[in-house]
């Protein structure tokens, strides 16, 4: 698929009449649409809930895959949270990337169940320094000082897992840690904030994202100018609360979509940003800053979690090899 | 990268009745006339004009120098702020807008926000847009601001005794005296919870939830003892012993106290009421139009009408200044207050209100349409009382 081929071996139409295609057909006539596919392994792969070795690959678990710890805002809903697996499928055209999810989930069925699925739209952060910043639903530009392909060396020490780094996962070395968490959004309560109180839980104006210490969007914010009333990136501002500085230089590669799934049962949007983070380890790389976050941030008063979860992505793979290789073989 | 599994957005949007109104208040043509261009830096202050015609006037401030500065439009004494923009990052810029009478003022760019920074005459010409503003302004925001700190201490007062009449009810064990009275006590916090959650302290040991507990936060308050009167939602609840039960009266009775003292000789400005009435509806909109404040007992809709009393009588201390500035906004408003309260009126019962589980959906989402068409023109209130 991730060459625009049709997902079976015989084709979408190429087929049988008395047999359903083997390839569901939606994507007759679109290109791979730079389609990837991310693979990941849940906690729950290695030991069941009562710490049971499933599959014999207990003692390979590795150390930080565990179920993330309760946040405060935390409002979690199981069918939204938790898996054995996970499939990332990302493509220019959402059709392609739909047909992927919905052609594993065939193929698999019997073998593998879906759990959740969560449809996004508009990455929420720059991969990239070719790309320009996007916006969130909260209409500012979100993930500005995210890691970019290019720093190689960030990405070395923030995203991949180092090998030796877990004697007893090593099959992990060169994989990462995928946190995916769904932040609701107040959507309605947040579009009747001032402007200037909305950059100001943000800590950067909403025009150019500037930080609000001055300068262009991609200035370093300053979070020691003084300002009218305390400094001029409040103590409780998201960008400050996130940010290397304050945790320990932690940083993550994120790649994560806006989300609007329809309304609530009021009428409001059940919309917000589905965070999805590539870590080399949650434990210093996620959690505390979540924690962090959660006690302090000016922006928890509008977003509530409502979905969690936590995979080991393995590293990638060589012709000939499968994915998940190093753990399986 | 990339865009994974996208939404289908087929947004049906059947507004029920959504009716739109709102001219935007006085002013009207923003001409060139009335925009002035401020470039403040490090050791200078170049305002565009030193004059301008009366009516609405933007003042477009950009910041040149290295450190933070503001901008202040000062009345003829030079001490009274008639309007202000604070914070403006350098190389920022920030809009200023403010309705103004003609007369002589003073424009003052605070670098660094030191001294009393520098400073230049500017006149504001007669015009035809003359902002109507009455002699006795300072009159109507000295009667709010002193009704509005009396409410609080009342509310304070009556917080103080009934909490103290339901710990005892609760740790005497008169469980059902004390679950009768529990939505009434707390009746008097929620009327005055922005004021409350002011105090960052407070807020959380008193009026926290459980789902909001910091990893080891110890959990107390109001929803604590909620829970160890309605366990019937609970899985595997281990009632509290009377010693405990004797440490959460005690504690919740200490914090209100502490409350109460607080409140005494506190200061309101205009701004923070209007913010306080807006804010009170979004705890409305948070917490109480779906059920999750009062997860335990179900007894969400006395906070919701405690809630919308608050901004009520907030919003009415304003209305004879937001009258002024803003005819139309002051309307909308109260014919809006009206429309909720009529809603909340046909959930009354001899007790009280029902109980939040007891509500049809439909119910629930007429009272969610009520506060959206109410919050939407509150939002705008801060702004009208201070242009």
């Amino acid at each position: 698929m991730t060459r625009g081929l049709p997902a079976g071996e015989i084709g979408p139409t190429e087929g049988s009449v008395n047999l359903p295609p083997d390839d569901t057909g939606e994507a007759i006539g679109l290109p791979a649409g730079g389609l990837t596919i991310t693979f990941g392994f849940g906690p729950t792969l290695f030991r069941d809930d009562d710490g049971r070795d499933r599959f014999g690959l207990a003692d390979r678990q590795p150390q930080a895959l565990r179920t993330l710890p309760h946040f405060p805002a935390d409002v979690l809903d199981p069918a939204k949270s938790y898996g054995d697996l996970c499939v990332q499928a990302c493509a220019d055209d959402p059709q392609v990337a739909v047909h992927a999810i919905r052609n594993l989930a065939r193929i698999g069925f019997g073998t593998v169940a879906v759990r959740w699925s969560q449809l996004g739209f508009g990455r929420t952060s720059t991969t990239s320094t070719a790309q320009s910043t996007p916006r969130n639903l909260f209409g500012f530009k979100d993930g500005t000082s995210n890691i970019k392909s290019e720093e190689t060396k960030d990405v070395e020490e923030h995203v991949w897992v180092a090998p030796g780094a877990d004697a007893k996962a090593d099959w992990l070395a060169g994989g990462s840690y995928l946190v995916a968490r769904r932040f609701n959004m107040n959507i309605e309560i947040w579009d009747r904030q001032t402007l200037g109180d909305q950059e100001d839980f943000i800590g950067r104006t909403k025009d150019t994202g500037a930080p609000l210490s001055g300068g262009t969007e991609f200035t370093e914010p300053d979070f020691s100018m003084p300002g009218s009333n305390g400094p001029v990136i409040a103590k409780d501002a998201h960008v400050r609360l996130v940010h290397p500085d304050f945790n320990h230089g932690a940083r993550m590669l994120r790649r994560g979509y806006n989300f609007v799934d329809g309304s609530n049962a009021i009428g409001g949007l059940d919309a917000g940003l589905f965070f999805i983070a590539y870590v080399c380890d949650p434990d210093t790389h996620f959690i505390p800053i979540q924690n962090a976050m959660a006690k302090s941030d000016a922006l928890m008063e509008y977003l509530k979690v409502t979905g969690s979860a936590l995979f080991a992505v393995p590293s990638g793979i060589k012709p000939g090899e499968y994915v998940g290789q190093s753990l399986f073989a | 990268m990339r865009t994974p599994l996208i939404v289908a957005l087929l947004l049906a949007t059947p507004l029920v009745a959504a009716c739109t109104e709102n001219a935007p208040a006085g002013g009207g043509d923003a001409g060139d006339a009335r925009t002035v261009s401020v470039t403040s830096t490090d050791d200078g202050c170049d305002v565009s004009t030193a004059e301008a015609p009366s009516g609405t006037l933007t003042f477009d401030v950009t910041n040149a120098g290295s450190q933070v500065t503001e901008f202040y439009l000062l009345g003829e004494d030079g001490l009274r702020i008639v309007a202000e923009v604070e914070n403006v990052g350098p190389q920022l810029s920030r809009q200023l807008v403010v309705n103004a009478p003609a007369g002589s003022y003073f424009t003052a760019c605070k670098p660094g926000m030191k001294g009393d920074g520098i400073r230049a005459d500017f006149t504001v010409t007669e015009s035809a847009d003359e902002p109507s503003v009455s002699a006795d302004d300072q009159e109507l925001v000295d009667a709010a601001l002193t009704n509005y700190s009396a409410y609080v201490q009342d509310q304070s007062d009556q917080l103080v005794a009934k909490t103290r009449e339901f710990v005892d009810l609760y740790e005497a064990g008169k469980d059902d005296e004390a679950r009768a009275l529990y939505p009434e006590a707390r009746t008097h916090w929620e009327r005055i919870e922005t004021v409350a959650e002011s105090f960052g302290d407070l807020d959380p040991r008193t009026d926290a939830r459980e789902a909001d507990l910091e990893p080891g936060q110890k959990w107390t308050g109001w929803h604590r003892i909620e829970k160890d009167l309605w366990p019937q939602l609970a899985e595997d609840y281990t009632p509290l012993t009377p010693k405990q039960r004797a440490f959460y009266a005690d504690d919740l009775m200490k914090n209100i106290t502490t409350l109460d003292n607080r409140v005494q000789g506190l200061d309101y400005t205009v701004d923070q009421i209007a913010n306080g009435s807006r804010g009170l509806l979004e705890e409305v909109a948070a917490g109480k139009v779906t059920g999750e404040e009062e997860y335990w007992s179900h007894t969400d809709l006395w906070d919701f009408q405690a809630n919308v009393d608050g901004a009520r009588v907030g919003f009415e201390g304003l209305e004879p200044i937001v009258e002024q500035k803003d005819p139309a906004l002051a309307k909308t408003l109260t014919a809006r207050f009206a429309d909720l309260q009529t809603l909340l009126d046909a959930q009354k019962t001899d007790t009280g209100f029902t109980f939040y589980d007891q509500l049809g959906q439909d119910e629930i989402k007429d009272l969610a349409n009520a506060v959206n068409a109410l919050s939407e023109p509150l939002s705008r209130l801060t702004a009208a009382v201070l242009s």
